[in-house]
């Protein structure tokens, strides 16, 4: 059967979220309405990253995308596009690119920018057809390894591509291959870190749900490389959608040949096993990772000895994340210099980063290293909603930091985040405009922490707490001198002996926030002020009595009765009563009733 | 999996099913697919394009559909867009003119002047 | 002699053997770093952060298995590495019910130690606190949880060493809490009450039950004929309590106190062991004769017994019948000695003294209880013991020596070695080989079942036969036996097994030593090694030349394994599911 058009639908999970089965199912039944099934095919790919304006369908050969398809749109498609060949305009994302749909997806300034590796095939191949990962030169790195190249040759590759783990610490991913291969072992394992916990960040999910097989083909790589036969990737069982489409590619693998004994003909062997995870966030640490994969309570230990020497079962052992991996096929087939030409000096390749929060094009991301926030936020992004200024974006999630607006053309890479108190985690990146308080946000993050601390150290386990207390008084308004210092005191201390890398990384949301927006903790505690009127204990709605009319509409809108006064005269707002829900000012035709 | 040849093979069969979702450097046969272009016969067209495409194996081409373009009395009408962007218009076509315009055209690079509006419209 | 390698602790070069840890080593360079989860052998885990040392990486390490390598440079005593360990201390002082002054392990506590030595403000971080319910339904142990402080000595102990996991983390972060499955009560879990989890708490959070008040009642009331009987490991263990050495025998002292406690009669526990000796040989030889169920194993020790019934249940017939000293000789007081003495057995009440606190389960098996009575009334530890005597004022240090009280009160050697672990063994075997080889045999001291190695195995040429014994210590060691055993594969006549580590002078109701003590010393050796010194101190080391016991047998019993001795000597077993189905519901 050959199609003169396919009809790529989004089945990430922000999309299947949003109806995207029902699109299919809708293509499916019009088609054949219009007896042109033969023609025309229909495909679920993984998510395309621009989430925000979901479901995403995009019709080839034209490359027309359309966003925020509801199956009700899916008539006009097919009557209009796919019988008459009539682009549906009004669908199209961005108005502006409409001109020359042909080019459409990669034009839109959404994609322009991005250079996309780990997510060569997510939206471009249904991730539940081998084939189609093998059209896109799928396992011809695993074949080249194997039929071609030493152990030494592969390690040797991936070191000189400069490729970092994409996961958070940012270790050389060739060296940590390097190291495992080095002992000699009766048992080696290759493991998968598809743990993916920070808030917000998702993009293990959308390479596992849009390209499952580039995974699977890196980590028979890292196993041949190492000299291990046996695979476990650690999923979320949160990630039902990953799981499925893992579980089927696995299968395709095996029936292929690509997994299991033998592979090309040669002696090497390779099997991948599926754990799932419960969602605690530690286990995205590596150890305890490993502990809960061996089936025991997710809990890190001290390091040494590393997991090259004594990981899972006590075995030599590496453990990359799943964006990590993804990057392998690629600079296999295209040499490490290809891979080492992008990026900046000490980080190589590209990023993919999930941003959100303040921010127009909310979706996944991949840049080169070194791209600007700035490109990120305004080029890519699509700027702040409401035109609100630019205040921090944070990222690195609860163990990052924040990045003021007067560092917004620092160039992102791994070292450049660091030094300013931030980190590059696994890539999320939220937006902060000028009505977000910062000590709120380090109070969500620690909250965060607290929350999944695993328990074991003291230092994480009551440090963290303790910590969040302090914040949650300050932004009560109940703060006091020292609490910032006590908060130094503690972040300093919890940095320096947590027994794991989250545990040492908790304050690290505090110590950013306090290094740039030290004068907002000052103004919650020893002004009582909220800068950002975020946080409600230290608000306070005041009618401006020269403005004040006396119409009572506030009053009458007001669910606690707190204001009166008499009509024609200026109103007022008891404060004891007050719930600071703002629904007066809302109300106010006059602009009289403002927050302090 | 016994060796590349045989990864090599798929391949080869798979990439065909996913090929017209690659635009870059590709010719493009744009056909009619108007109300117009359709009642002339503009389906069989593009169907003869496609399924002779497919069988010669000719990959860096993609058909696809327009909709009027003002000349209905042409239709139906096919346009080949090289990847230098020059254009051939092709009217009153039908299958078998189609499959000429495939072997002639786009296998051989001999455009069929026979079937151009240019060649057309001068009679 | 292994490898070597040269660090730098604090300045100052160290020659440390490949494989220790830095604090190992700095401990070689007469540096002493604070610890406080780590326990040598059973919890290796990283996770107090108290040991932590500056080793020139990211953060700071724990020492306690941080490994030694060539050229390490560490630094135990910086500002930085103090105030981290001061603040952790204070945060995990900000959550623990800091009710010291009446804290069972006021003293002897090893937060107390640390906040004393590292001079900390328990005030820093005020915030709040977890508030749990006591868990004081066990017969045995009572668990508080608000005193707890997340070391994990005990899970590990229980789950690792004891095998019989039934405590574990559960929760996290802030809400971590140390739990049964289910957050069952410890009573309704296969907890075979051995006691190890309390002597591993560096705090109070692991108590036994106290029983003093029970035996302070007792005492008090005229009607009542109270006696008590002391175990063996008592001696050799109480003395701690009063600032003796470690190994330091108190018999005589421990003798005088209890009788100023106002006992009416004080009796030694030995004497029944030997009884059991009798009891028990005789049984190993009857089965050997008779083709019985073999390998034979003891049933002293109440932990294994629970153990046994919980998770080897298929495997009950292979247990002696012979109950244990303490509710024989529990036995022979209500029977026996109430008749000689004309006292009516519900008049009398026997409290016992044990290392241990599964003996407080034990007394409680409705089973045990031949004459009518229980046989044994209160069971208390040599803790409690230790408490009874502080609180009625006697000065244990200086108190003359006493003897044991008649018609009970002499043992054999072979009675006191019960208390090490392979105790029981070599005492079986001193009378069974002569008892086999029909001659006094001068060679008693069976080596090879002595000593703290897990499993011990010992083979003793008799007549016609090569007698085959293997001793077992801690429940994972017995487990191991018992798989085998399971399997086929144990071809054994005898085994014995203690529920303990060390046995019963290591017992979960003997004096409590912090880490700092137990990971520099091995307490089993050096306890057991008073309980050796005791035996060879007397002149009769075989249960058989036990004079009065065997005027017991001639007056009473008859001959071992008699109608009677059956009927007041010997017990049963209750078959035991391993966590109850419906808990797994």
């Amino acid at each position: 059967m050959f199609y003169r058009s396919h009809v790529l639908v989004c089945g990430g999970t922000g999309c299947t979220a949003s109806q995207s089965n029902e699109i299919i199912k809708q293509f499916e039944k019009l088609l054949e309405d219009n007896n042109i099934e033969n023609e025309v095919k229909v495909v679920k790919t993984g998510c395309f990253g621009l989430c925000e304006k979901g479901p995403i369908v995009v019709v080839y050969p034209e490359g027309a995308t359309y966003s925020r398809v509801t199956p009700d749109d899916v008539k006009e498609i097919v009557s209009e596009h796919l019988v008459k060949g009539r682009i549906v305009k009004r669908l199209l994302l961005g108005e502006k690119e409409a001109e020359d749909v042909s080019k459409a997806l990669e034009d839109v300034g959404f994609f322009k920018r991005q250079h996309r590796i780990a997510l060569r095939n997510c939206g471009v191949i249904n991730p539940e057809n081998i084939e189609e990962y093998i059209a896109r030169e799928g396992y011809l790195a695993l074949g080249k390894v194997l039929t071609e190249m030493s152990p030494a040759q592969v390690i040797d590759i991936i070191k000189k591509s400069g490729l970092r783990g994409r996961g958070g610490g940012g270790f050389p991913t060739g060296l940590k291959w390097e190291f495992a291969s080095k002992p000699q072992a009766d048992q080696k394992y290759v493991c998968c870190n598809a743990d993916e916990g920070d808030p917000g960040a998702f993009m293990d999910r959308s390479i596992l749900e849009g390209d499952p097989h580039s995974v699977i083909e890196a980590m028979a790589i890292a196993g041949y490389a190492i000299g291990a036969d046996k695979g476990f990737i650690y999923v979320r069982a949160e990630y039902p959608i990953a799981v499925t489409r893992l579980n089927i590619a696995l299968k395709q693998a095996k029936e292929y040949g690509l997994l299991g004994r033998n592979i090309f003909g040669t002696d090497f062997s390779f099997d991948i096993e599926i754990r799932l995870g419960a969602g605690a966030f530690v286990c995205g640490e590596e150890t305890a990772l490993m502990t809960s994969v061996e089936g025991k309570r997710g809990e890190p230990r001290p390091r040494p000895p590393f997991p090259a020497n004594k990981g899972l079962w006590q075995k030599p052992t590496i453990l990359n994340n799943v964006e990590t991996y993804a990057n392998i096929p690629a600079i296999i087939l295209n040499g490490p210099e290809w891979f080492s030409g992008i990026g900046t000096e000490k980080s190589k390749g590209t990023k993919v980063f999930a941003i959100g929060g303040k921010i127009n094009n909310t979706g996944l991301v991949e840049i080169p290293m070194g791209t600007t926030l700035r490109e990120v936020i305004y080029d890519i992004g699509g700027g702040i909603p409401n035109e609100k200024k630019f205040k921090a974006a944070q990222t690195g999630g609860p163990s990052g930091g924040c990045i003021p607006a007067d560092k917004i053309d620092t160039p992102i890479d791994y070292d450049n985040l660091t030094e300013l108190g931030s980190m590059m985690g696994s890539g999320g990146l939220i937006v902060m405009d000028e009505d977000n308080c910062m000590v709120d946000i380090a109070k969500f993050f620690l909250d965060f922490t607290v929350d999944e601390s695993c328990g074991k150290c003291p230092p994480c386990r009551i440090g963290t707490k303790r910590m969040y207390e302090i914040l949650e008084k300050i932004t009560e308004g109940r703060g006091e001198d020292g609490d910032i210092e006590k908060l130094e005191l503690l972040a300093k201390n919890i940095k320096a002996s947590a027994l794991c890398g989250l545990g040492q990384t908790a304050p690290n949301p505090i110590l950013s926030t306090l290094r740039y927006f030290r004068d907002e903790y000052e103004a919650h505690i020893y002004e009582k002020r909220c800068p950002a009127g975020v946080c409600k204990a230290l608000l306070r709605y005041v009618i401006d009595e020269d403005k004040c009319k006396g119409c009572s509409l506030c009053a009458r809108k007001c669910p606690v009765n707190a204001i009166s006064g008499e009509l024609r005269k200026p109103y007022h707002i008891d404060q004891s009563i007050c719930i600071k829900c703002g629904a007066c000012m809302e109300t106010c035709k006059f602009g009289a009733i403002s927050k302090v | 999996m016994k060796s590349l040849a045989e990864l090599k093979a798929i391949r080869e069969k798979a990439l065909k099913e996913i090929n017209l979702r690659d635009n870059a450097d590709k010719i493009r046969v744009v056909v009619g697919m108007a109300t117009c272009g359709i009642a002339a016969g503009a389906r069989p067209v593009m169907n003869a394009f496609v399924e002779e495409l497919n069988k010669r194996n000719i990959k860096n081409v993609n058909v696809l559909m327009t909709g009027c373009v003002g000349a209905c009395r042409l239709e139906p009408m096919a346009e080949v867009i090289d990847a230098r962007g020059e254009k051939t218009t092709y009217v009153k076509l039908d299958a078998d003119k189609a499959r000429k315009i495939v072997v002639e055209h786009l296998v051989n690079g001999r455009p069929v002047i026979e079937y151009t509006i240019g060649e057309t419209e001068r009679e | 002699m292994s490898e070597m390698v040269t660090l730098t602790i604090d300045g100052k070069e160290v020659k440390a053997p490949i494989g220790s840890t830095v604090l190992e080593a700095a401990r070689l360079a007469g540096i002493k770093i604070p610890t406080l989860c780590y326990l040598k052998d059973i919890n290796e885990i990283g996770a107090c952060r108290m040991c932590v040392v500056d080793v020139g990486a990211r953060s700071l390490q724990a020492s306690c298995v941080y490994p030694v390598s060539e050229g390490l440079k560490v630094i135990t005593n910086s500002p930085e590495v103090r105030e981290a360990r001061r603040v952790t201390l204070e945060l995990i002082l900000s959550n623990h019910d800091k009710k010291c002054l009446s804290c069972v392990r006021s003293e002897n506590c090893e937060l107390q130690k640390l906040a004393k030595d590292l001079n900390v403000d328990d005030t820093h971080f005020e915030g709040a606190s977890n508030h749990y319910e006591i868990d004081d339904l066990s017969p045995s142990i009572v668990r508080d949880p608000n005193k707890c402080i997340l070391c994990r000595r005990c899970v590990s102990i229980c789950k690792n060493v004891q095998t019989v996991s039934v405590i574990e983390t559960n929760e996290r972060g802030f809400n971590t809490i140390v739990s049964s499955p289910f957050n069952m009560a410890l009573k309704d879990t296969p907890c075979v009450n051995c006691g190890q989890c309390i002597v591993a708490c560096p705090v109070g959070a692991l108590r036994e039950k106290d029983n003093t008040d029970k035996v302070w009642e007792a005492l008090a009331n005229p009607e009542l004929h109270v006696v008590v009987q002391t175990a063996p490991a008592v001696r050799v263990a109480i003395g701690e309590e009063f600032g003796f050495p470690i190994g330091t025998r108190c018999t005589g002292k421990m003798v005088a106190a209890l009788k100023r406690l106002g006992f009416d009669k004080v009796f030694d526990t030995d004497t029944a062991a030997d009884l059991t000796i009798m009891e028990e040989g005789t049984e190993l030889i009857e089965r050997i004769k008779n083709g019985g169920k073999l390998p034979l194993i003891t049933s002293c020790s109440p932990g294994w017994i629970k153990f046994c019934e919980h998770n080897y249940p298929d495997l009950l017939e292979h247990l002696s019948s012979c109950k244990s000293p303490q509710n024989m000789f529990g036995a022979v007081l209500k029977s026996y000695y109430a008749e000689k003495m004309g006292i009516d057995p519900a008049k009398m009440f026997v409290v016992s003294v044990m290392p241990c606190t599964a003996k407080k389960f034990e007394v409680e098996r409705p089973e045990l209880a031949s004459t009518g009575y229980p046989d044994v009334d209160v069971s208390i530890t040599t803790r409690e013991a230790a408490r009874m005597i502080k609180e009625a004022g006697i000065d244990f240090v200086n108190l003359p020596d006493e003897q044991f009280d008649d018609p009970m009160g002499d043992a054999s050697g072979a009675g006191v070695i019960f208390g090490a672990t392979g105790g029981v063994m070599e005492a079986a075997l001193r009378t069974v080989v002569d008892i086999l080889t029909g001659k006094d045999n001068e060679n008693i001291e069976y080596k090879a079942v002595r000593g703290v190695e897990g499993v011990k195995v010992a083979e003793v040429e008799v007549p016609g036969l090569t007698l085959r014994a293997a001793v077992a210590h801690g429940l994972g060691n017995a487990r191991k036996l018992m798989d085998q055993v399971r399997a086929g594969e144990a071809d054994y006549h005898f085994i014995e097994i203690m529920a303990c580590p060390g046995g019963c002078v290591t017992g979960g109701g003997q004096p409590i030593q912090p880490s700092s003590v137990t990971n520099l010393i091995d307490l089993k050796a050096e306890r057991a090694k008073a309980i050796y010194a005791e035996d060879e101190s007397l002149t009769f080391r075989k249960s058989h030349k036990n004079e009065k016991m065997m005027r017991l047998y001639e007056e009473y019993f008859e001959k071992p394994g008699s109608h009677k001795a059956h009927e007041l000597l010997h017990t049963h077993y209750v078959l035991r599911e391993n966590y109850p189905e419906e808990c797994c519901k």
